[in-house]
């Protein structure tokens, strides 16, 4: 669980773009490079600043999607349109292209590896990425903690990761889709919002234990968390992080 | 719009020494118990301010002038409970 450690003065510093690489449409993912290696633990995020030419600055949170062991730090990041950082991070940032970076941060919706409890994820759009550190962390540590990802997207263009979440299915680990607004006609998995039944379902056999994450817009997160909670998961043990805009999941 | 105490976590590091958003906090002004992950944060103010989820009551108030000095009201808080989490 969290440890409350003594943490040093934490200083901005500056990141080149290494990759970027189109998730879906709106969604970009930034390979960051730095002088120093950027250590995180798997669903903590980092701080963004940028900072225009006239000195105004803008900051905005991103949550970390790669393994803490992966060669570098990525980040993936929806673009919101009327958005301060989002739009020049997804459709103007590229290669060698420098920007600030403060953390990684966060102790509270962070997975504990050494839990062996099950894991239920539940995502709801770009929530996936601090879902998506946790479910790679598994994989590139070789770990057994059984792990079940619920991913709500509006449309199947919209889900991010798709194809590795498809390559890593098995040992323990699965994805469980819905879609909430458009469904190709020869499409399997659900086809609604997540509910209490839904959730019923999908976790694990041992009803109300384990650790659950939830994370995407606000409205998904307080309604998936009060379903949980319902069916008898231990307050403490649905860890939940919020998003304001975008709505992937609804 | 409205985020939660997650994104506090980079801000308040530099003014505690513990991790913030893993904290206990009991509100002053209903008496819930709950972690500051879970207040209700607006970013886009001159500062940040962080509501309590369940009663709204103002948890913390957070202002930098951009030079270096912060100010941070707790007044809503009544109890901070850190370290090893159950």
């Amino acid at each position: 669980m969290a440890r409350a450690a003594v943490l040093g003065r934490l200083t901005w510093r500056v990141v080149t773009v290494g990759a970027v690489v189109q998730e879906s449409e709106r969604a970009v993912t930034l390979t960051l490079e730095s002088e120093e290696r950027i250590t995180h633990r798997p669903g903590q995020h980092v701080d963004v600043r940028l900072t225009a030419e006239d000195g105004y600055q803008a900051e905005r949170s991103y949550s970390i999607a790669s393994a803490p062991d992966d060669p570098s730090v990525s980040l993936t990041v929806e673009r919101i349109p009327d958005g301060e950082v989002s739009p020049w991070l997804t459709t103007v940032a590229e290669p060698g292209d420098q920007f600030e970076v403060r953390g990684p941060v966060g102790g509270y919706f962070v997975w504990d590896d050494s839990d062996p409890a099950p894991v239920l994820l539940v995502a709801g759009g770009s929530g996936v990425v601090p879902l998506m550190s946790m479910i790679r962390h598994r994989r590139r540590r070789d770990l057994h903690t059984r792990m079940r990802l619920l991913y709500s997207a509006r449309g199947e263009p919209d889900l991010l990761y798709r194809t590795e979440l498809d390559e890593l299915a098995g040992d323990g680990f699965d994805a469980v889709y819905t879609l909430t607004r458009e469904a190709p006609p020869e499409w399997e998995g659900y086809r609604r919002r997540i509910d209490a039944p839904m959730l019923a379902e999908v976790r694990p056999a041992e009803r109300g234990k384990g650790t659950v994450f939830v994370c995407g817009p606000t409205p998904f997160v307080e309604a998936t968390a009060n379903s949980l909670v319902l069916l008898g998961h231990e307050p403490a043990r649905v860890k939940t992080e919020r998003f304001g805009p975008s709505g992937g999941g609804s | 719009m409205s985020l939660d105490g997650n994104v506090l976590a980079g801000a308040l590091a530099d003014i505690f020494s513990f991790e913030i958003t893993a904290a206990q906090v009991t509100c002053a002004g209903c008496g819930t118990q709950a972690p500051a992950a879970s207040w209700v944060v607006f970013a886009e103010a001159p500062g940040m301010v962080a509501r309590c989820r369940t009663c709204e009551r103002v948890q913390l108030r957070l202002v930098s002038d951009g030079r270096g000095r912060t100010w941070v009201d707790l007044s809503g808080v009544a109890r901070l409970e850190v370290g090893e989490t159950r």
